[in-house]
This record gives structure tokens, sequence and C-alpha cells, in this order.
């Protein structure tokens, strides 16, 4: 296997400080729906100048660059335990060029690590062996303020009138967005799982965050589900940075899971605006970012 | 577009109200989670008793928050190396885990404007008329754009709380921001708040007066 620590370098570069095309998309979409010199359009002109400058100047596009969380899929006979080190490795050096801000803190003594390494969890590292040649890493840098926003019902909920099917789910989801108000760096993007347990839902409502903005459920009751949720998130009216306003989720992204008989679990994960997730694909010695 | 210039006096708060737009010059100091915890502990309610430098940091703050102004942000700072930091991505942090303290901070320190994002609680927006000071939000992750506004890194206290959390001393030009919670009572974010429960309760088919989720 080959020493992949500077690709994984880069990697955290290009995601904490280039913003993926489809997010900066819809931020401009979400512009034009604002009314002219309002301060919600002021909060994406400025929100969009920044991401310009982020990727123009090679600086963060935000400070709070998250927890690092990578996926990788790897190809048969590649040690995870080596690919974890050089990943833990690389997660320190970009720490060192700034790329990344020192986030591991000691959660007894209160102590920051200083280069982003923590204990086993942290970075957060899921590897997963396919067929085929090819690794493929994908990141995602979230950051503490939407993370804290994030929530977990289980159904059936009484003071929403939340059963254990899809309206209970839509109830619990909007509930969700009314309570982040704008403090998840509105306008984000909502990772939804319904099943599992509390572990294996919020792991798959994150996973769901790697899904492109646009792209449609295979299934056509989560797909219908996933818009009307979008369209009836931005009805709160809740807006850019919660100033107020016609956008407050660019996007829903669902996904289901086996549960329990007794469980009925729905986990939201809030993304905010600066939606940073790219990946990496490695096949032979070739190296591609999208 | 109003332009403040650090430090301010209780009169030039009073003529700011919720919705203005203004840019922010001079002198501001980072504080947030740990820091904000230290001050009320150690300076304001003093159930902790001063050790180390925490005297001298004391009054340090004393006169940078006089008229001055905290922003709620862990930055991504440069040449810690060498200790000749530059500031390379500044956004604010969330306010409102603040909310136990802020209030007696703003009161022991006379600070006049505290800036940051998602806005704060009832305890703080009463206080915003009693010290008074007001809450400016910045732009929540416009990181690179709020750092090209910051001239200067002048200090830093508490590196040991690590770089977010320390307190840095920060020289500003034109710092953007909106007025979102003033002196007179007004707080754009209760407005919010209450606008989108009602549309909630309107789209998971409550009456109004049904009390709603709870």
């Amino acid at each position: 296997m080959l020493d992949l620590t500077e690709a994984f370098v880069e990697l955290v570069r290009f995601t904490s400080t280039d913003l993926p095309a489809d997010v900066e998309q819809k931020l401009r979409e979400a512009r034009q729906r604002e009314v002219p010199g309002s301060a919600a359009q002021g909060a994406l002109n400025a929100i969009l100048q920044n991401v310009d400058l982020a990727r123009r100047t090679g600086s963060p596009i935000c400070q709070d660059t998250g927890t690092p969380l990578f996926f990788v899929h790897h190809q048969p006979g590649w040690s995870a335990r080596q690919l974890a080190e050089q990943i833990r490795a690389a997660v320190a050096e970009a720490t060192r060029r700034s790329f990344l801000r020192p986030n591991a803190v000691d959660s007894l003594s209160g102590k920051n690590s200083g280069n982003n390494l923590g204990d086993p969890s942290f970075p957060t590292i899921h590897f997963e062996e396919t067929d085929g040649e090819r690794l493929v890493a994908d990141l995602i840098l979230k950051g503490g303020g939407c993370e804290n926003v994030g929530a977990q019902y289980s159904l059936p909920h009484a003071g929403l009138q939340a059963g254990r099917d899809l309206e209970g789910v839509r109830r619990a989801a909007l509930d969700a967005v009314h309570k982040a108000q704008g403090q998840g760096c509105a306008p984000g993007i909502l990772g939804i799982a319904i099943g599992g347990d509390r572990g294996s839902s919020y792991l798959a409502s994150k996973q769901a965050l790697l899904r492109p903005i646009d792209d449609r459920h295979p299934d056509p009751e989560l797909a219908a589900l996933e818009t009307r949720l979008t369209d009836e998130a931005n009805q709160l009216g809740i807006g850019p940075m919660g100033f107020g306003g016609e956008t407050t989720v660019l996007g829903a992204k669902l996904t289901s899971l086996h549960r329990l008989p007794a469980s009925f679990f729905v986990s939201v994960s809030y993304m905010c605006w600066a939606h940073r997730r790219r990946r990496m694909t490695v096949l032979r010695d070739q190296v591609s970012y999208e | 577009m109003k332009s403040l210039t650090l430090p301010l006096r209780a009169e030039d708060v009073l003529d700011l109200h919720v919705g203005d737009p203004v840019t922010l010059s001079g002198v501001i100091l980072t504080a947030r989670d740990a820091a904000h915890k230290w001050m009320v502990e150690t300076l304001v309610r003093k159930t902790r008793s001063p050790r180390g430098d925490d005297e001298a940091c004391a009054s340090a703050l004393m006169s940078i928050l006089d008229g001055g102004a905290i922003y709620h942000c862990g930055p991504v700072v440069a040449g810690l190396a060498t200790a000749e930091y530059r500031f390379v991505a500044a956004g604010p942090t969330t306010s409102i885990r603040e909310e136990p303290y802020q209030a007696d901070v703003m009161a022991h320190f006379h600070a006049r404007a505290v800036i940051g994002k998602g806005g704060m609680g009832g305890r703080t927006l009463a206080a915003c008329s009693r010290v008074p000071f007001v809450y400016l939000h910045a732009i929540g992750g416009a990181a690179t754009l709020i750092a090209q506004t910051v001239t200067r890194v002048i200090a830093v206290h508490k590196l040991e709380f690590g770089v977010p959390e320390a307190m840095w001393v920060i020289e500003v030009k034109e710092f953007p921001a909106v007025v979102t919670m003033d002196a007179h009572g007004s707080s754009l974010h209760r407005e919010i708040e209450s606008r989108s429960q009602q549309a909630l309760l309107r789209l998971i088919g409550f009456e109004a007066e049904a009390g709603g989720p709870g």
C-alpha cells in the first residue's frame, strides 16, 4: 500500500478552504430569493464573498474546522491501522499549516492537544473494505455550532403528536429546525436518519450529508418528503443567520435503517451552510479530488 | 451604515437600534466558554481564588473592556511557533452558551458591546438596557472575510486555555455586524423565534392557542 499522508493533507486543505460547487450554487439561488437590502441578503452576500476569498487565499472558510469525519472505503489487503496512522499524521500537519484549528479538547482536564489528535475517536475515521482497486475517502468538517443543534427524537412523541410513520418524521424534523433557529449557521442542510439505535442513527444521519444536495432519493416516498421538508422548513421564516427570510435550509437528505421493535428514532444532523465535504479517490498511484 | 469606534460611551449604545448595520473599529477582546467561566468565577462572583497571572490578567482586561467589546470567537491563528501571531480565520461562535455569564461580565467591566452569532436570551437582553450595551451579530462562518478586518494581534491572555479559548486582544478596522439586541428592550431573535413558532404550529396542524409542542 501507498503512503498517502500528503494526499490526505491535501484532502483536508481542499475541504477546509474550497466549498463544493453544489452548495455554493444553492447559496447563490438563496441570495436571489431574499429582499434586496435585507439583513438576510446582506448575510448571504458576506457568505458568498467569504467563500470566494477563502478559495483564493487558501484559508479556512470557517474558523471552526470542526470534527474531521473521515469515511474511508479501501481495497482488500490494505491496512486500516496504517491508513489511520497516515490520516492522523495528515491532520496534525494540516493543523500546523493552519488549515485546521486545534480542536481536540480533553473533556476532563480541558486541555487542548494543540494538533487535533485526541483519543482514537478524534479525528473520527470509519473504514469499510470494498472490492476493486480504488480507495475512496470522504471527509466532512462539521463545526460545533451546528453539531450542538442536532437532535434525536424517540417516536411516538406526545408533544408533537408524532407517531411512528413518515408524518411523525416530518413533525420531528420541523421541530428540530425550529429549535435550531439561526444557531447552526442557517441556511443549513439536514441529514436525517430514521431508525437504527441511538448511535447508528446519528452516524447514518451524517453519512446522508455526503449526498449531493440536488440528487433524488431512489425511494419516491422519501424523495417527496425531502422536497416537502425543505419547502416547509423554509416556511418557518428563520432565514439566513436567523435574521428572518426566505431560506432556512438548503436541502434535506433522508436515510432509513432497520430498528428494534421497541425503538423508532429520528436523528437530525444539522450541517451549517459551510458544508465542507470533499472526496479523494486513489487508483493505483493516481490521486484525484472532487 | 453606522461607523463605531471603540471605546463606546453609554450614549453611543443608546443611539443603536435592532436592524442597524454597523462597522466597528478599535481594540476588541475575544472570549468564549472557558474565558467567561473564568471571568465570572474568579472576578465577578469570586467563588474561585485568583492564582497564577489571574490578577495581572484581570487588570489588563479592566482597561481593554471599559467601553469595549467582547467577541465570541475562537480563531485560527498562524505564527504560534514564533509568537508572531496572525488571524487567519475568525468568524463568530454561537453566543447562547455564554447566557449564564454575559450579563455579569458586561456589568463588571462596563463593556458596551458583545459580538457573536445566534443571539442571546432574556437575562442578557434585560442587561442590555441596564448596563447598557448592545449585541452585535456577525456573519457566522464568514471567517476569512472577517479575519481581513483584523489589523493587528496586540496580546493574548490565558493561552493555556488553548488557541480557540484564549483571550486575544486584537485591533479591528471596519468589522461588519448588525445590531440584533439593543438597549431599548428589542431583540430580533425573540421576534423571529416567536414568528417561526407560529409557523411551526400551523405546519404541524396545531392551533396556536393549544400550547403546541412540549
